[in-house]
């Protein structure tokens, strides 16, 4: 039998950098962000000695301390303790340490040092440290606790050698068993600080760039209006900065659908091919662009260390609806995807706030809507301007924006006085040095999250519409009967059952026929439609032209602003779904979500739908 | 004088910290924080329009941000 790899967990503080350091060890491209409580789950990869031996390395989540306040901080006390079921404990630990941060980080070292596993110090982050003049002794700190102590700076891969020729020494000689003295809190406290002292060469007082930029970004007035003009530049620039991009993928398209019509027989295979797979799933990747420039703000946001200030000018706002300036952050991930936003709950120390956060982040606008917003806003919102550089239609999905915030709102406060009936909340929080976002962690998020679109719209967005074409295709509708193939196919047929359900909230036998494949994803509603439009056109030269258009001329404005109003709350995503029921252990609460937001989207869709008609829209 | 009433970008020093009027968790994340009596402590921000809430403060070389309810229980001087 072969030896199995040695097996070696990262542990530090929240923010020190240990998935950066990973990252650099394994090759791995975990998400490393600056703000504390961005890894939540242990995650783990292989990196290898200076002779090509493997060692498993995993990151953690960031702790305080082994008495976890919150979930995450649970999941590394029971990595570190052995206490994880299915995982064997860690051969050694790499304590990362934040240099500029000793005074505070120092205790959490202590506490796992005395645990007695053969350890290494990744004295991290000493580029931060000298930047606000601050030299430290590692060799004298390295005394002081008794284990070798490496500097590091993970993210330009400076120190990685000697950290790896240290661990495997310090994995051949394991050390004595830890003093079995605990030494309570305050004790280690001390003599955390005193280490932290007396290992300063030379201290000066940097240009504390962090404080003067929060004396803006914080400030009482000025921090508000701020963070309100960067979500409504960030909404507008997802609009506006996306048109040309949107419009050469579409001309591609249009191209290549061309191209296939001329070479290809009429018949069920070019069908397939060109309202199936081009009108269908290329209706849905036009939007790259917009998601694109979405996450490039998010990613910005997160890696300038801005997430935490956008929490502390929320807290209050927060604090009415019975959640804090600490759900803001999993809320403000969830624009991107809900998925990744309710697992970052797990940072939340209040319970009954973590709930509430995980029932409301389906409110949030994730990028999946954004396809099915434009199309509507595109076909049926004309493209003038209401002010300079603001674009109505940007306004508009700004709206959209703001009705998702204020429904979430709303939910939350009655979530969390009628059913979690929770009287507080808390906010407290490490809040990071501003960094300059890295041009690279940048690029590789978005190449990653383009990916992951591109994925998507090749697997799940790909098989519903090809599913639904098929179900659209068959049977064949008689010749020369007259009747509509849509009408005729088993979709259509299924699309009748629904279609009294929804027809009190304005919406036509096509809605009725997006809105079940779109479970699997929301995009699939615009795939859908396009793939409808494109079976039903009477020629090819109709089947070409854009979904835009055919809805204008098809769709009443109420119906139009019915069908946003109920995806700004329609729960139309299985996987959030899972996630949901993973995060409580249950049906219970997933079957809670999905309930009213249903409830809520049927209504809002009815309000918006009859309101508008009453106007005679 | 309470940290919540200290006057911002002064230095001062945490004299007590009042644990028992604190909820559980948030005593056990401060102390984690690194809150303690005796330690160098300075109020820098405070929070938002006519709230003032919450409160932005440097300990040892962390910035925090914490309530103020929290702030009330924690009792501080003013270096001189
Ligand atoms: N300047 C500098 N920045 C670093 C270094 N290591 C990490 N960072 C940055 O520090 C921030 C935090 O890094 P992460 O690797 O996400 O930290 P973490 O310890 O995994 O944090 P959690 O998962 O939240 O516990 C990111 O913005 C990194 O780019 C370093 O050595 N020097
Ligand atoms: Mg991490």
């Amino acid at each position: 039998m072969t030896q199995m790899p040695p097996l070696v967990a990262l542990v530090g503080n929240p923010n020190a950098g240990k998935s950066a350091l990973f990252n650099a060890l394994t090759g791995a491209r975990q998400k490393i962000a600056n703000y504390p409580g961005v890894t939540v789950e242990r995650k783990s990869g292989r990196a290898t000695f200076d002779d090509g031996r493997p060692v498993e390395m995993i990151d953690l989540p960031g702790a305080y301390s082994l008495d976890p306040d919150s979930l995450d901080e649970a999941v590394t006390r029971d990595v570190v303790l052995g206490n994880l079921e299915g995982h064997r404990r860690p051969d050694a630990l790499v304590i990362v340490l934040d240099a500029g941060n000793l005074d505070n980080h120092l205790r959490f070292a202590l506490e796992l040092i005395a645990q007695g596993l053969p350890t290494v110090v990744a004295l991290n982050m000493v580029d931060l440290a000298e930047r606000d003049g601050l030299k430290l002794d590692a060799d004298k700190l390295s005394r002081a606790l008794g284990v070798p102590v490496i500097e590091t700076v993970a993210v330009r891969r400076r120190g990685l050698a000697p950290l790896m020729a240290e661990l495997e020494q310090a994995l051949k000689a394991p050390r004595p068993p830890g003093d079995p003295v605990a030494i309570s809190f305050g004790a280690q406290n001390q003599r955390a600080r005193d280490i932290a002292r007396s290992v300063i060469i030379s201290e000066t007082a940097g240009r504390q760039w962090t404080r003067r930029m929060d004396s803006v970004l914080l400030h009482p007035v000025g921090g508000v209006v701020i963070l309100l003009a960067l979500l409504f530049l960030m909404f507008q620039a997802v609009y506006g900065w996306s048109e040309a991009p949107i419009g050469w993928i579409e001309s591609g398209f249009a191209l290549l659908s061309d191209a296939i019509t001329g070479a290809l027989p009429d018949g069920l295979f070019r069908s397939f091919l060109t309202d199936g797979v081009i009108a269908g799933v290329g209706s849905v990747i036009v939007f790259l662009p917009q998601i694109l420039i979405l996450f490039l703000f998010i990613l910005l946001l997160e890696a300038s260390g801005y997430m935490t200030r956008a929490a502390f000018v929320m807290d209050r706002v927060m604090a009415a609806v019975g959640l804090s300036g600490h759900s803001f952050i999993p809320l403000l991930s969830s624009f991107a995807c809900a998925i990744p936003g309710i697992m970052a709950t797990r940072t939340i120390m209040d319970q009954k706030e973590r709930l509430a956060t995980i029932l409301i982040a389906p409110l949030m606008t994730c990028s999946a809507r954004l396809p099915v917003y434009t199309v509507i806003i595109g076909a049926f919102i004309p493209a003038t301007t209401v002010g300079p550089g603001i674009g109505l239609q940007g306004l508009v999905l700004f709206g959209l924006y703001i009705s998702g915030i204020l429904g979430a709102m709303l939910a939350a406060s009655v979530i969390q006085r009628f059913v979690t009936q929770s009287q507080t909340s808390s906010f407290l929080i490490e809040m990071p040095r501003y960094q300059w976002p890295r041009l690279n962690d940048i690029a590789l998020g978005l190449w990653q999250r383009a990916w992951v679109f591109l994925r998507r719209a090749g697997t799940i967005i790909f098989a519903a519409t090809i599913i639904l074409w098929a179900l659209l295709s068959f049977p064949k509708a008689p010749e020369g009967s007259g009747v509509s193939q849509v009408e005729y196919s088993v979709a259509g047929r299924i699309a009748d059952g629904l279609e009294p359900i929804v027809r009190p909230i304005g919406f036509n036998h096509d809605i009725a026929l997006a809105l079940i494949p779109a479970m699997a994803a929301r995009e699939v509603a615009v795939s859908a439609l396009a793939t409808v439009y494109a079976i039903d056109a009477a020629d090819d030269e109709a089947a070409a032209t854009s979904l835009g258009p055919k809805l204008a001329a098809d769709w009443s404005l109420a119906t139009a602003l019915a069908f946003l109003a109920w995806f700004v709350f329609a729960p139309q995503c299985i996987s959030t779904i899972a996630v949901t029921r993973r995060e409580t252990n249950g049906w219970k609460w997933p079957i809670f979500m999905v309930t009213y937001l249903f409830a809520l989207a049927y209504a809002a869709a009815g309000i918006t739908y009859w309101t508008a008609r009453s106007f005679g829209l | 004088m309470q940290l919540d009433h200290l006057p911002l970008n002064r230095a001062a020093v945490i004299r007590a910290i009042d644990w028992d009027v604190l909820p559980d968790q948030e005593g056990h994340r401060l102390r984690s924080l690194g809150f303690e009596p005796g330690v160098a402590i300075e109020a820098l921000h405070k929070g938002i329009l006519m709230w003032r809430d919450p409160l932005a403060v440097r300990v040892g070389r962390m910035t925090v941000a914490l309530r103020t309810n929290v702030a009330a229980a924690i009792d501080c001087e003013l270096k001189t």
